[in-house]
């Protein structure tokens, strides 16, 4: 690093506060409800905004300086990765189908979260918390942008990728990503705060980003490695907003307790959901695996989880409602997503595949009470039909949550024999729900969630059921961007291209 | 008691970084993991600045840890000299 | 409340039963068959008489699972919102009670093979 520490005028502390208290006056030509007018109908209650103070105390300046080498990291490496055939050292391209899920899904989420973080900057009344929203929102564009350019080296080789806006819009599953944003967005700023800055970013950022990027340098993907790197040194500072901002409002008045509970257990559950298919990715997706979703939750979720609701407790805030039935999914959840995923693979842009037996002997040693019993005999009998030249596609589309949008994979809490099935009736309509926590969150608002807009119910009222003209309309190449990995077009370039790469033929 | 991490990209910026958190904090574990290094210490960990010093070399502003920071967990505390990290269990 | 707003707030549903050009969904789904990842969602008129949904969609769709030739639809246990529920295979979805979204369950006791197989 050449960067040269300056000799300081003002300590970090004071550097700080100069920086906040000028921006904060008094207004004078119009009220303060008037300028902030999003700020009370939450019900959260604030007596002294002075009180949030970003604990990195991050200047503009200095944020502007660090940012800058991040970005001359990020683009150094991305230009080795584009002038070392990247795209072949990959350990094999069943790989990219994590890559692909990523940037369909999860890739527009960070710009929403910039949406999202430039609006609560806006309005929020105290100048501590208006800087740190304001530089979480050019993160998260930044991230959007550094996620889309690194990606889109894979676009010149591999299926998949060219149609990333069309995806984002409109394949099925990225509605549940989508539909995660917008909640959050279309709640006040407070809750945006507890939904995005504390239960994503805090509660479960870590089970998304680290082993993703773990496995992306397990999987020689030095271009992800860096994107990821490179947006998760912004995290840190982002989870620290979370939990300040968690703290501020529970300090502020103890009336904002149960307000603020409701919405930790609420987030918790659609987090937990939205970020469920990280788990297939780790446990199936990577050619080369870090480690199990079961041996990260443990270090992510029950470890560092239960220390931050430990010392939330001193606040009276206990862990999330669902914590218990995230708990009896994790042994579970990856199996039921790829399985699901499997049959209805003419449906995405990305491929999916059986696993090897050595695959499923790995898979049986990190879940020995669950996949020999519940998940090898549905794989062994899936080998079995491709075998035959029947290979297994459910053309039964799936009962979509109307809270979370996923296909209803789950299983009873405590019986993985049986799907879970909650409904409940409103104004005289029904909805299906996969789980009790997504049937707890419709009921607690129900003319929010009665406006989903579900994929698989608009593909008939929509399109008639033309699943071809879907196709067209999500931009997905049948025959190109979906189905199994074996005899894919991917299969055949990657091995043709690497052979190339490693010979002079 | 509860664990506080921090976890920094492996590369040559990180190295002396690394060996300055060992020295100040006895208790931590350092887990070197691919592409990064997560130090993991019981209830708080402390980075000191002037221990980073010694070991690059040359001055050093602790916010230039940002770079090449990956993730934490605990309560955060810095002013120019300290970063802390502190669980309450 | 409803949804937290600042004034009064009215959703319109995005799926209500006009929106689907005459048909209605049905979801069906058989226990303990986890072969099928989800719960099935068809789309039919609700003037299908019962046997024909058993007979075409229902019958067409279960192919892949190793129990679904030793199923007997007249031994069927069947279930609508979640409770037991015995259908007229004569007559009509909507004679039935089954409205638009409405799930469907039914069990065979007795084949299991494929979580017999572990």
């Amino acid at each position: 690093m050449d960067m040269k520490a300056t000799k300081k005028k003002l300590g970090m502390k004071e550097r700080y506060r100069a920086l906040t208290r000028d921006l904060g006056w008094e207004s004078s030509y119009q009220d303060k409800d008037a300028i902030f007018p999003y700020v009370n109908y939450e019900g959260i209650k604030v007596h002294d905004w002075d009180k949030w103070e970003d604990p990195f105390r991050l200047t503009m300046d200095a944020y502007w300086k660090y940012q800058a080498e991040k970005e001359r990291k990020f683009y150094a490496i991305i230009d080795a990765h584009a002038q070392n055939n990247g795209h072949l050292n990959i350990t094999d391209a069943r790989y990219l189908s994590a890559l692909k899920i990523f940037l369909q899904a999860i890739s527009p989420g960070e710009y929403a979260a910039h949406k999202g973080f430039a609006r609560a900057g806006r309005e929020f009344p105290g100048v501590g918390t208006q800087v740190a929203c304001q530089m979480q929102a050019i993160d998260e564009l930044r991230h959007a942008q550094t996620q889309i350019h690194a990606m889109s080296n894979y676009n010149r080789y591999y299926d998949g990728f060219h149609a990333f806006a069309d995806a984002r819009d409109r394949i099925w599953y990225t509605s549940v990503a989508r539909s995660f944003f917008d909640d959050a967005m279309s709640a006040g700023p407070f809750e945006f705060m507890i939904a995005i800055g504390f239960s994503f970013e805090y509660v479960l950022t870590n089970l998304l980003f680290v082993p993703f990027m773990s496995g992306a340098a397990y999987n020689g993907d030095m271009a992800t490695v860096t994107f990821g790197f490179s947006a998760q040194s912004d995290e840190a500072r982002h989870m620290t907003l979370g939990l300040e901002c968690i703290k501020f409002m529970l300090e502020q008045d103890p009336d904002n307790l149960p307000i603020v509970q409701a919405w930790i257990d609420k987030w918790f559950w659609r987090g937990f959901r939205v970020l469920g298919l990280v788990s297939t990715m780790m446990d199936y997706m990577l050619p080369k695996r870090v480690m199990s979703w079961r041996e990260a939750w443990e270090i992510y979720g029950v470890e560092n989880g239960g220390a931050l609701f430990k010392d939330l407790a001193r606040y009276g805030i206990r862990p999330p409602k669902g914590w218990d039935d995230a708990e009896k999914a994790i042994d579970h959840m990856s199996h039921q997503f790829m399985l699901g995923l499997y049959q209805w693979s003419f449906g995405t842009s990305f491929h999916s595949w059986i696993p090897s037996d050595e695959d499923m002997d790995w898979l049986s040693a990190k879940y020995p009470d669950t996949f020999d019993k519940y998940y090898r005999p549905r794989w062994a009998h899936i080998k079995k039909l491709k075998a035959a030249g029947t290979p297994f596609k459910n053309y039964g589309l799936a009962r979509l949550c109307q809270c979370c949008q996923l296909p209803s994979v789950f299983t009873e809490p405590d019986d993985p024999t049986l799907t879970c099935h909650r409904e409940t009736v409103y104004k005289g309509e029904k909805y299906q729900f996969c789980s009790d926590g997504c049937k707890d969150i419709f009921d607690n608002e129900p003319e929010k969630y009665i406006q989903s807009w579900l994929p698989m119910p608009a593909l008939f009222s929509e399109l008639g059921g033309d699943v071809g003209a879907w196709m067209n309309w999500v931009s997905l190449r049948d025959g190109d961007d979906n189905g199994d990995y074996d005899g894919s077009t991917d299969q055949k370039h990657f091995n043709e291209w690497r052979g190339l790469a490693t010979s002079n033929l | 008691m509860s664990t506080v991490f921090i976890a920094l990209q492996a590369n040559e910026d990180t190295r002396p970084i690394i060996d300055a958190i060992a020295l100040d904090n006895p208790a931590a574990v350092i887990n070197r993991q691919p592409a990064m290094v997560k130090i993991d210490a019981p209830d708080h960990l402390v980075i000191r600045r002037e221990t980073i010093e010694e070991q690059v070399g040359r001055p050093y502003d602790l916010q230039e840890l940002q770079i090449n920071l990956i993730t934490l967990s605990g309560n955060v505390d810095e002013d120019e000299d300290t970063l802390t990290l502190t669980w309450n269990s | 409340m409803t949804v937290k707003s600042m004034k009064d707030y009215v959703g319109v549903s995005r799926d209500r039963v006009e929106n689907f050009n005459g048909k209605q969904l049905v979801y069906v789904s058989w226990d303990h068959h986890l072969l099928f990842a989800s719960p099935f969602l068809l789309c039919l008129p609700p003037e299908t008489p019962f046997a024909e949904l058993v007979s075409g969609p229902l019958t067409a769709l279960v192919q892949p699972d190793p129990d679904a030739a030793a199923v007997d639809w007249s031994a069927v246990e069947w279930l609508k919102d979640n409770a037991p529920f015995t259908p007229d295979f004569s007559r009509s979805l909507a004679a039935n009670g089954i409205g638009h979204k409405d799930q469907i369950r039914f069990r065979t006791p007795g084949l299991n093979a494929l979580l017999n197989a572990a």
